[in-house]
């Protein structure tokens, strides 16, 4: 019920920030799709994934209203609006399509397939000695795909710090 | 902004600033320190030590919290923290394979010192991310600042 109600918080508020004419107004929408997002975590019981969810998003939309707070920027919105949305209707067609196949057989919703995470759960206190399984599985079971989610980490700041230096930029 | 000749944002803003961002702070630290414990880990409590400094940037200016963590500064410990949890995973093939957990006596459950790599490798990730976070925001405002477009509250 709570989750139901909260998912047609987030759809409004993104509904709400791609119509709103002004570009703050859409920012803040987009923070409430944020905090909503955060909220239904807390509802599904995953509690490191809200934490981390609210903090992104509010250094995000930290980031946001400085980025937009001064400029404006042109909204383009004739030409062509008759070939943007016949070819929108034919993905959304395409997508609900292929959905409808390919939905049918993934497991029902909180009903997980428990063939690895079995293992996991049963024995990640005693092989690790962490009381938070979410920790001893991204850290040691699969402290691989940590290492390739802080390289793309890594990489994303130096291509910023590359491309927003002072040093030998052309005025 | 009313004083143009003070950086930053009004008495009040600073006042409430100097108050909290202390425990913005260690509110971060405490997160990444009880990762294997309780709910959080690195990267929510880089992301909030990231943030005590940008709250310090916002309210009082960018000489203020460029003088507690410089950009270069940041670039380093980024740097650090990432060869950090490079070493710790190669650390593992003293036992064998890659990201192996050496540490033979894992500690007692729900104490601070257990878990063997798991409480390094969140320092490590903290250490990269608020780091990493810091310097995109700074390098975001020294931009906008050097490009022509009016500083709002610098």
């Amino acid at each position: 019920m709570e989750l139901h109600l909260l998912l047609l918080f987030m759809i409004f508020a993104a509904v709400a920030a791609v119509e709103i004419k002004d570009l703050l107004s859409s920012v803040i929408a987009v923070g409430a799709v944020g905090l909503g997002l955060s909220m239904v975590f807390l509802v599904l019981k995953a509690p490191d994934l809200a934490i981390t969810q609210l903090v992104v998003e509010i250094l995000c939309l930290i980031i946001l209203i400085r980025a937009t707070i001064k400029k404006d920027l042109p909204l383009i919105r004739d030409g062509r609006w008759f070939f943007n949305t016949a070819s929108t209707l034919v993905f959304i067609a395409v997508f609900l399509f292929f959905a409808y196949f390919a939905l049918k057989e993934l497991p029902s919703f909180g009903y997980p397939i428990m063939r690895v995470a079995k293992e996991y759960i049963a024995q990640g206190l005693q092989k690790t000695g962490a009381t938070n399984l979410v920790a001893s599985i991204i850290l040691d079971f699969r402290g691989y795909d940590t290492l390739g989610e802080a390289t793309v980490l890594f990489t994303a700041v130096m291509g910023v710090l590359a491309i927003m230096r002072r040093v030998g930029r052309i005025k | 902004m009313k004083n143009n000749k003070e950086p930053g944002m009004t008495l009040i803003v600073k006042t409430i600033t100097r108050l909290t961002v202390g425990l913005i702070l260690l509110y971060g630290i405490y997160i990444v320190l009880h990762g294997h414990i309780s709910p959080g880990g690195g990267f929510a409590g880089g992301v909030i030590i990231a943030l005590s400094f940008v709250h310090l940037m916002l309210a009082f200016g960018r000489e203020v919290a460029l003088r507690k963590l410089s950009q270069a500064a940041a670039s380093i410990l980024e740097s650090l923290g990432a060869i950090m949890f490079l070493s710790i995973a190669v650390l593992g093939f003293l036992g064998g394979y890659f990201f192996l957990n050496f540490f033979l006596n894992k500690g007692r459950p729900f104490s601070l010192f257990s878990a063997g790599i798991i409480p390094l490798c969140n320092i490590a990730i903290s250490l990269k991310v608020g780091a990493g976070l810091f310097a995109i925001f700074v390098a975001i405002v020294l931009f906008s600042r050097d490009s022509g477009i009016p500083p709002d509250d610098k």
